[in-house]
């Protein structure tokens, strides 16, 4: 691991707080990364060490990745209604809303 | 790892290492020489667990007060599998020999029990007695005492970490603003004439070594100088050129600070003996 202590690439400059970071732990092989939670730490190796002492303190982690939370863009949830909910009563997305063919095997 | 593993993929276990009930349950009785190089070592911890513990609340920032915390419960957790072990010698319990011997009776060394200071001495006490202790495990494992060998296996991932943790603030302390580098160097200069005792070799650690029980001290001085050089190197730090201390050799001499500690530390239990929460 390298440790580049100047960087602070994708985080707001503040002098006075540290900037805010989010935690996607990995619990075991074969499975994601998961949004743990945030922290504050002046940079990401610390970020890092930080996250190992809040977010794998009972065995949870083979893998943590540490993501600025300043570079994040995230979907408005004030535009839920456009963006998620007109997905519904579409059953024809789903798979379960066509019958089979006659004659398909293993189905 | 065994592939006839039945954790799931998902289910968090709290996995296995050894524990101080363990090691009283395991019927391993230390003979006095053994106990008392348990003590040395135990002693240490048993000193910054509780100097480190002062920070709860305090430090900097809420990450970094984990951070703290979290190196002083492994240190407690060092403690208490070395005084288990030194008090199969002598019929005693961890609590016995933590709560109820005098100040003399201690073998720490002075480095533990300095005080806190500001961030940055914290960090140069945490920076010389880490890396001594990493260098002290990593030799302990090989150890002919089965108990002190699987101590020092657990003790070792642990205190990898904390030199990791020390490592990391001194390169930021150092490189850091003028005052920081200034209070970070000011911190290594404060320390430095304790760090002669932690490498002191007296009667029983050249016996005990010699029969593959303990690690020489004086043996981990090299490793320790060189590694020590080229982090405060990289730190743009210097490494402090000062004489040690006067005395120093665990031979129940010790620094003015002890008994602050164990007043705090050890009130509790002599006010009200046997209780338990």
């Amino acid at each position: 691991m390298t440790t580049d202590i100047t960087s602070t690439e994708g985080t707001t400059g503040t002098t006075t707080e540290w900037p805010l970071w989010e935690v996607f732990v990995r619990s075991s092989r074969g499975l994601s990364h998961v949004h743990a939670g945030s922290l504050h730490a002046p940079d990401a190796t610390m970020a890092l060490r930080n996250a190992r002492d809040l977010y794998t303190r009972r065995n949870e982690g083979t893998s943590v990745w540490v993501v600025p939370s300043a570079v994040i863009a995230s979907s408005d949830p004030d535009s839920k209604g456009g963006y998620f909910e007109s997905a519904q009563g579409k059953a024809y997305r789903h798979a379960t809303y066509y019958t089979k063919s006659e004659g398909v095997k293993h189905l | 790892m065994s592939f006839a593993s039945h954790d799931s993929a998902t289910k968090i276990s709290a996995g296995s290492a050894i524990s101080a009930e363990e090691i009283a349950a395991s019927g391993a009785t230390a003979e006095p020489d053994v106990a008392t190089y348990a003590l040395y070592l135990g002693d240490d911890a048993l000193m910054l667990a509780q100097r480190l513990g002062w920070w709860i609340a305090r430090a900097p920032e809420l990450e970094e007060d984990i951070a703290l915390s979290n190196i002083a419960l492994d240190q407690l957790g060092h403690a208490r599998f070395l005084l288990t072990y030194a008090g199969t010698a002598w019929g005693k319990t961890e609590d016995d020999l933590a709560y109820f011997r005098d100040e003399e009776e201690f073998r720490s060394c002075r480095l533990v029990e300095q005080e806190n200071g500001d961030f940055g001495q914290t960090i140069a006490r945490q920076l010389i007695f880490s890396y001594y202790q990493h260098e002290l495990f990593r030799r302990l494992v090989d150890s002919n005492d089965a108990t002190l060998s699987a101590i020092a296996d657990k003790a070792l991932k642990e205190v990898q970490y904390h030199q990791d943790h020390a490592a990391q603030w001194v390169l930021r302390l150092g490189i850091g603003t003028p005052e920081s580098h200034e209070r970070m160097q000011k911190g290594l200069y404060y320390l430095w004439p304790y760090v002669d005792e932690l490498f002191h070799d007296d009667d029983l650690t050249r016996d005990l070594s010699e029969r593959g029980i303990a690690v020489l001290p004086s043996s981990l001085r090299a490793d320790f100088d060189r590694r020590i050089a080229e982090l405060l190197a990289e730190a743009e730090l210097e490494v402090p050129d000062l004489p040690g201390a006067w005395g120093g050799d665990r031979s129940g001499e010790f620094s003015e600070h002890r008994g602050h500690i164990l007043a705090e530390m050890q009130v509790l239990a002599r006010q009200h003996p046997g209780a338990t929460w």
